[in-house]
């Protein structure tokens, strides 16, 4: 699947302090019956935007973000649970080009990179200073260098203006992100080197 | 100086189609399982880039997740149950992938029938769009979950680009004690390692806890690695491995079954073998297990005080309606289901019937019994456990995925008390403002005819 191509990133953010968010909460289970990729994006973090009744919950973090976040700050082990690709895309449809935590889930990691949704991994002490800076100041904003590799805290008033982070990506994925590839645009390439390692196997 | 391989090292190096510089590894992919909810995006992607499925011997089918408890001879009402089912059976059918439907005798959920039918066996590297994948480990094989992007690169190539993961190693050694089961050691295992701490790793369990562990023990073991973050976790297979494959349905018969015995013989880690983290557990501290929290590593001992907990641990227990310094014994129940990948396997019913045989079901409750498979249902009246259930005042229903994510109709309510044999105890997971504490199928059995959370090793 393509998707759109990631280059330089700066937005202001979504964020909770949350950890261990699994996929049941980026997209329960009840709106897995779609059999095409769009349109999860209203299901998004479903109950943590709407009460069972329907209305929505108007203090959550995403109803009090600034318009045009497309990053998401999230606490450590974001992704757990469930392999379920939907949270990957609900979290791309409603807007997302980045997530930011300072530990990722795997599945959901490989997921977020075939989909054009860029898994940032920072430090600890780096997550929490975003943390506390965006919950006194709602204007705060990051920056994403995907070629460069790091993250900066954006902002005038903001004192920490300028601290940045290099994060953590394979020169494949990055290519690959940069590009707009997936892996299956590759792999598609290489069935005569599959079909030469089948025969050698006896596979 | 050489080391010695793991056992994981020897199944991965087995699998390396090639290495790319840039980093990651492709590998090729023996077996590969879908049902009706991950893979329908991964045909539709296919067929927007016109590629063909390459090996559709090497792929099959099961519907599980959406499927009716009740009445599965009659057609599904509800569509948005109904209609993925019909997608995959078409995909199936247009692709030449075998596919076991509703009621067919090999049906049942995916990694409770791939062991079935001898699909699973030692040495493979298995995947499917489902993170309890892991429960294949229990073959000793490397089975670990995708996404639907990486479905479609199966069924377009057979291989897959991975970053090999690094490796731990857990140890029990010692006894068991009464009324502790696998899933207490699973409980316990991520109580202790935390609910991230297995990410990056794949596992390996062992120590005579394991070695002397059933197949369906294993399986309930492996199974709820990802609990913990793994990505997979296996045992090295044996004698009890080899037993159980013998005489199933796809699996090898004869002469060729003597000879990937002996294949299989070599799967192991070498004693010289390094793994990049250890633990070693004794088996004598597990007690039985229950969770009391959001997270499946917020369990405890049965007869266990909830422990005080940080900002994360104090939201899930708020959702619980739970505090700190509170006993778990005793609580409240109102809906106990006995099924899922973890725990939907012959042995569980006869752990859960063994314990009420002769008691009675306590009111007030609604209990699900939900086999795993076909086969399961099969056996569980072929022996007679049926007739014990029945006689306790319990139902049993058809096979599916059920209670365990609530697909179907077989929904918690808000607010209510689930006491649950599944995998996952997170907000909402069975139903929207349903509480779940995990447990095994002895524990489940003794709240079944208490009627509250109680210690199976006192209920008389």
């Amino acid at each position: 699947m393509s998707f759109e191509k990631i280059n330089i990133l700066q937005s202001p953010v979504v964020a909770t302090s949350v950890e261990n968010i699994d996929t049941d909460q980026i997209i329960p289970a009840r709106f897995l019956k779609a059999t095409t990729r769009e349109g999860f994006g209203d299901a998004m973090f479903r109950d943590w935007r709407f009460n069972s009744d329907g209305s929505p919950v108007r203090d959550s973090v995403f109803a009090t973000a600034p318009a045009g976040a497309k990053i998401l700050v999230a606490g450590r082990n974001f992704g757990c649970g469930s392999s379920r690709e939907h949270a990957a895309w609900a979290l791309a449809d409603y807007g997302f080009r980045a997530v930011v935590s300072s530990f990722f889930a795997d599945i959901f990691k490989n997921n977020a990179l075939n989909n054009g949704l860029l898994p940032v991994q920072v430090s600890e002490d780096f997550l929490q200073t975003i943390l506390r800076l965006r919950k006194e100041n709602s204007a705060l904003e990051l920056k994403i260098d995907l070629p460069e590799k790091y993250i900066e805290i954006v902002g005038s008033g903001f004192e920490e203006a300028g601290r940045r982070e290099y994060f953590p990506i394979g020169e494949y994925k990055r290519h690959c992100l940069e590009n707009g590839l997936s892996d299956i645009d590759y792999l598609i390439t290489t069935r005569g080197i599959i079909e030469n390692f089948e025969i050698s196997n006896n596979k | 100086m050489a080391t010695g391989k793991t056992l994981f090292d020897k199944i991965w190096d087995a699998h390396i189609v090639q290495q790319l510089e840039s980093g990651p590894t492709q590998l090729y992919i023996d077996r590969h399982y879908i049902h009706e909810v991950t893979s329908p995006q991964a045909f539709e992607g296919l067929r927007a880039k016109g590629i063909k499925v390459f090996r559709p011997g090497r792929t099959f089918a099961t519907c599980d997740h959406n499927v009716p408890t009740l009445n599965q001879d009659r057609p599904i009402e509800d569509a948005s149950c109904r209609v993925p089912i019909e997608v995959l059976a078409e995909n199936c059918r247009e692709n030449g992938i075998k596919y076991f439907p509703l009621r067919d005798p090999s049906n049942g959920i995916v990694h409770v029938i791939g062991p079935e039918q001898g699909l699973t066996l030692p040495g493979m590297c298995i995947v499917c769009g489902d993170s309890h994948t892991a429960t294949h480990g229990a073959f000793g094989s490397v089975a670990f979950g995708i996404g639907t992007s990486e479905v479609e690169m199966v069924l377009a190539t057979q291989t897959l680009l991975q970053n090999k993961p690094k490796q731990m190693r857990i140890t029990i050694n010692g006894r068991l004690g009464k009324c502790v089961t696998p899933k207490d050691v699973i409980l316990y295992i991520i109580s202790k390692v935390g609910t991230g701490g297995g990410t990056g790793y794949f596992v390996e369990y062992a120590g005579d806890v394991f070695e002397n562990m059933s197949m369906e023990g294993r399986m309930t073991v492996c199974n709820m690695s990802i609990e913990m973050g793994a990505r997979g976790g296996f045992v090295a297979p044996d004698k009890t491995t080899f037993g159980y494959i013998k005489g199933r349905r796809f699996a090898p018969a004869g002469a060729e079954f003597d000879k990937a015995v002996e294949q299989w013989s070599m799967l192991y880690s070498d004693a010289d073998a390094v793994f990049d983290k250890e633990y070693t557990f004794d088996g004598a501290d597990i007690q039985p297990m229950i969770t009391y929290g959001t997270d499946p590593g917020r369990g405890i001992a049965i007869d266990g005080i909830i422990p005080e907990c940080d900002e994360s641990g104090m939201k899930g227990l708020a959702y619980m309606g739970f505090a700190p310094g509170e006993k778990m014994l005793g609580k409240k129940v109102d809906y106990i289901f006995v099924g899922s990948c973890t725990n939907g396997r012959i042995e569980d019913f006869r752990a859960f019937a063994d314990f009420v045989k002769g008691k009675k079901a306590a009111p007030g409750i609604t209990v699900w019994l939900v086999p795993g498979s076909v086969e399961v249902e099969n056996k569980i009246k072929e022996e007679g456990i049926e007739t014990v259930l029945n006689e306790a005042g319990f139902v049993l229903r058809q096979p599916g995925c059920s209670a365990c994510l609530a697909m179907n109709d077989d929904k918690v309510p808000a607010g209510a008390y689930a006491l649950s044999t599944s995998n996952r105890n997170f907000e909402g997971r069975q139903g929207p403002g349903a509480r779940t504490m995990l447990c095994s199928p002895v524990v489940a059995a003794a709240a079944a005819v208490a009627g509250v959370i109680a210690d199976p090793r006192s209920v008389a």
